[in-house]
């Protein structure tokens, strides 16, 4: 049943443990280690390349790393049958950098076949409780009707959004959730991920680049660099951080703005 | 009630002394629960008006789905006149169902009705005049750029071309082969039978070479290519559709017409005649295989009559069809790949356009071919 019944457990949702991840010559991951706990908002960030999407993908069943263990709500999943991954992956909820809509089927549609692939909801029940997750994510009500090729790359990444939480997931995977977008926008997103924490108990990990995001909302923030994790903490101790990489990400140009803007909101 | 036990839900109706009505939520409210709830909440006696207490202090769980079931009831009932008050909820459930009142939900996405049948032929008839029309501009279009090119013979593009001739020619040789060398097989076995009771064995020759050389190796060709490389067209340029290939040509300058279809048309059009020829000499050896076989005519026999069976027109009336069809199969599959929008639905439905097409397109020119040969005596 649903974790939001429960005050946030301090228990770990993710553990990683010791990946390694080779695409023939080239080494990704290292000896990558991190865990997620529940009800945290956890930001994997990186440079270009340093491997933050393929761990995710490692981790939500797309993709098997060479070596190392990944354990999902206590459950190994690496080299994890479908079958037994079913349960698991109801569990979640994922949102793609690009989206991902199904171009064939209408937004309202795009989220309702989740519901009527995992549930025994009447058809009126799932197009109103479709229409829900369509408003929650901020789309206009006319926004269901529309077809992912007419709705603007804002919009879509909402309606992503909302497909990714259909089931209700404990566990919401969001790769790059402000790419893309404008400063509107892109706050609109700041404050949905905010708001679903606080409404759902959700634990939230995503992949991403944007350091106001990342200010924001983020609990903890774990820096990918050369094959391996080179700092976790909140963004106040990166900030602090006397590793190379850390200070190169959070204290580049882009970083220093988003930390000035981070004082002076406080 | 044990805390986890399903979704409750109790009403009751104003006791003596009380003015309001209350509705009593325990259990679950989540999406696997609302399904009951909803038909329960349905079959609840409401009061016009007065007030409704909504007590939710029993709901051990709540998702968007169960929450949303809480605030639909109650807009409902709010809306018919009563005073509705939500209290007991925990504080967390009470921030979720914030989180919906705070949106502007529309009460069901309402379905829209499939048009009266005669609008839709109606529509069905327009969209094909359009259709018509956008093949006539589109094979326009192509003229003009093919025009621009012979203007600036620098501008046409040689690597696409071969590239084209390689992959629809070069690497079509063996299936065009294969298949018209059995097609030669089967009309000399088909004759066979009627031949031998004529004694009119070495007329075999007469029916492959002629049936081969006149009609089948180019239709034949024709409809290999179409389903070869005509659909190819389609979903190659149906999907830079879709990811903007097209429109990031057309803002570097560079017409789409010049690079995507003139290569394919031209690349064809030299590809064609030559696998007709070659697919001539294939379906006859078949034939040549066949009548050694069947009919006792030896292939030294066969070549001997070969001579006398066809004439140079016979060849050829069937050669003068290959670049037409090609500009066909091109322009159709080019042109329906640029019809594509915005899905991948549309990427397959418009590549299977362009195969029932071109091949209905190639079989009607066919058609007209062999009366103007009949006007003019061939």
């Amino acid at each position: 049943m649903r974790a939001a019944a429960n005050p946030p457990r301090q228990d770990v949702v993710i553990d990683v443990r010791g990946i390694c991840t080779r695409f023939g010559e080239a080494v990704v991951h290292e000896n990558v280690d991190l865990s997620v706990n529940a009800g945290e908002i956890f930001a994997l960030v990186g440079g270009s390349g340093s491997g933050k999407s393929t761990l995710l993908r490692e981790i939500i069943l797309l993709q098997q790393p060479v070596s190392g263990s990944i354990r999902v709500f206590g459950h190994e999943v690496v080299g994890m049958s479908d079958e037994k991954a079913l349960p698991l992956r109801r569990r979640w909820g994922v949102m793609f950098e690009r989206g991902a809509l199904f171009s064939g089927l209408t937004i309202a549609e795009n989220v309702g076949m989740v519901l009527s692939e995992h549930t025994d909801l009447p058809p009126h029940l799932i197009r109103e409780v479709a229409a829900v997750k369509i408003a929650l994510t901020g789309l206009p009500a006319d926004a269901g009707h529309k077809y992912p090729s007419e709705l603007s790359g804002g919009m879509r990444k909402r309606a992503a959004l909302a497909r990714a939480l259909a089931l209700d997931p404990e566990l919401l995977f969001l790769d790059e959730p402000t790419a893309g977008l404008d400063p509107l926008s892109a706050s609109g997103i700041d404050e949905l991920v905010g708001g679903l924490r606080e409404g759902l108990g959700v634990t939230i990990m995503m992949v991403t680049h944007d350091l106001d995001l990342m200010w924001r909302v983020a609990d903890r923030v774990a820096v990918l660099g050369q094959g391996s994790i080179v700092g976790v903490g909140t963004m106040a101790e990166l900030s602090r951080s006397d590793d190379p990489l850390v200070r190169q990400y959070f204290h580049g140009p882009r970083g220093r703005a988003a930390l000035e803007q981070a004082w002076n909101r406080k | 009630m044990p805390p986890d036990s399903s979704a409750q839900l109790t009403f009751l109706t104003p006791s003596p002394g009380t003015v309001a009505s209350e509705l009593r939520c325990c259990g679950i409210w989540s999406t696997h629960t609302i399904a009951d709830l909803d038909q329960r909440l349905a079959e609840v006696d409401w009061p016009q008006s007065g007030e409704i207490i909504v007590d939710g202090s029993g709901i051990t769980a709540l998702d968007t789905s169960g929450a949303w079931l809480l605030h639909r009831t109650v807009r409902q009932r709010a809306a018919r006149g009563c005073v509705v008050r939500v209290q007991g909820l925990r504080t967390e459930f009470a921030a979720l169902l914030q989180l919906l009142t705070a949106r502007e939900i529309p009460p069901e996405a309402p379905i829209v009705q499939p048009p009266p049948w005669l609008e839709r032929v109606e529509r069905r008839a327009w969209s094909a005049v359009a259709g018509t029309q956008g093949y006539l501009a589109f094979v326009g279009e192509s003229a003009l750029a093919l025009l621009g090119v012979l203007r600036h013979p620098r501008r046409l593009r040689w690597r696409p071309i071969l590239h084209n001739v390689q992959t629809a020619g070069v690497e079509a040789l063996w299936i065009t082969g294969l298949l018209s060398f059995l097609m030669g097989i089967v009309i000399a076995y088909q004759g066979a039978d009627q031949l031998q009771r004529f004694g009119a064995n070495i007329f075999v020759v007469d029916l492959v070479a002629l049936a081969m050389l006149r009609e089948l190796s180019p239709l034949l060709t024709a409809i290999i290519i179409a389903g070869r490389s005509g659909s190819a067209y389609a979903a190659q340029i149906g999907t830079m559709k879709v990811t903007e290939e097209i429109d990031a040509l057309r803002t570097i300058g560079v017409g789409a017409q010049e690079l995507l279809v003139l290569p394919k048309v031209i690349a064809l059009v030299i590809v064609m005649p030559l696998l007709t020829v070659y697919t001539d000499v294939t379906g006859v050896l078949g034939g040549m295989v066949m009548a050694s076989m069947k009919l006792d005519v030896g292939f030294d026999v066969f070549i001997d009559r070969l001579d006398e069976a066809i004439q140079p027109s016979s060849y050829w009336t069937g050669l003068v069809k290959a670049p037409v069809f090609a500009m066909i199969i091109a322009l159709v599959g080019c042109y329906r790949g640029f019809q594509v929008g915005g899905s991948a639905d549309s990427v397959g439905a418009q590549t299977t356009l362009s195969v029932v097409q071109s091949i209905f397109l190639v079989i009607l020119a066919d058609a007209l071919f062999s009366i103007v040969f009949l006007w003019l005596d061939l």
